[in-house]
């Protein structure tokens, strides 16, 4: 195995660039020439995607009916004007 | 979705506003369905308390229609409800004494950040193999629903709770509410570049909080 050009420790830098398809080819090619080498890199970016994913199903907030209905009130009161 | 016109908005969402402006009750009711916990999200990203952010969103509404005349669905529609209801959140998070300047705050944000994982976790500049892992990461090898436990959830709340104001902007939109990146930029006026590096620092360290919490390591000091 030779020695990947990119490091772990500037593989962890970037590893945002590269989820948001944000860096340049050459850039992506060391990356994921990186990856199919280092276990621990892919772990690493596998937790990244497991944050996100998982970040993901928090959204549960939704409007209450008290909300729902002060902003017919809200609308009626413009409709009358 | 065929743009019509020369704006961006679908048929039925022009149709909406169409209706809307006739003071059609159901077009608003709809509406609301469609984007109004979306709205409210937003708006608790800058103003946490819950009945702060719903006056708020309703103020938000109170625009959207007073402005219906002008708007000429060069934005998406989403993307112009938003917008109102950051620059109204914005600036109640002002008045509510969380009163630093949010360009500031970004400025701020941007500069002082240490590194992604902590230096000690790589090999030295002396080592064969200089800034690869020296403590390697662990694979999270939970099944699907321990990882979707209220736990693991909670500690993801936890962690964007204590996330820095800026990036905690972000990820909640990004993340939580699954905005795309230029949406986010234009409701939080961020240019790209500034959006991506909030959202780097902001997921990096919530994977850090998972980690530690799925994977406790006795030998090393947590950060």
């Amino acid at each position: 195995m030779s020695v990947p050009e990119l490091t772990c420790k500037e593989l962890v830098e970037v590893v945002t660039d590269y989820l948001e398809g944000r860096m340049p080819a050459e850039q992506r090619l060391l990356f994921e020439e990186h990856l199919a080498f280092c276990d621990w890199c892919q772990s690493y970016l596998e937790q990244m995607q497991a944050t996100i994913r998982l970040t993901g199903t928090l959204r549960e907030d939704d409007l209450t009916p008290e909300a729902r209905d002060g902003l017919l009130g809200v609308f009626r009161d413009w409709r009358r004007r | 979705m065929g743009s019509v016109g020369g704006t961006v908005l679908s048929v039925s969402e022009l149709e909406l506003l169409v209706a809307l402006r006739r003071g059609d009750e159901q077009a608003f009711i709809t509406l609301v369905e469609i984007h109004g916990a979306s709205m409210l999200r937003l708006a608790r990203v800058y103003v946490r308390d819950r009945a702060v952010a719903e006056e708020v969103v309703q103020e938000a509404w109170l625009g959207v229609l007073g402005g219906l005349e002008r708007f000429e669905g060069r934005s998406s529609l989403r993307t112009w409800l938003l917008s109102i209801v950051a620059n109204l959140a914005r600036t109640r998070a002002v008045r509510e004494a969380r009163s630093i300047p949010f360009s500031a705050l970004a400025g701020a944000e941007l500069e002082v950040e240490g590194p992604s994982v902590p230096p000690e976790r790589f090999r030295g500049p002396q080592d064969r193999w200089a800034g690869h892992w020296a403590t390697p990461p662990e694979p999270w090898s939970r099944p699907e629903h321990e990882l979707l436990s209220a736990e693991t959830r909670a500690q993801i709340m936890i962690a964007i709770d204590a996330l820095p104001e800026r990036q905690r902007q972000v990820i909640t939109l990004r993340d939580v509410e699954g905005c795309s990146a230029a949406e986010v930029c234009n409701v939080l006026e961020l240019s790209e570049t500034n959006q991506r590096v909030l959202l780097h620092r902001a997921r990096t360290r919530v994977r850090q909080a998972l980690d530690d919490y799925l994977t406790p390591r006795e030998h090393q000091q947590s950060r």
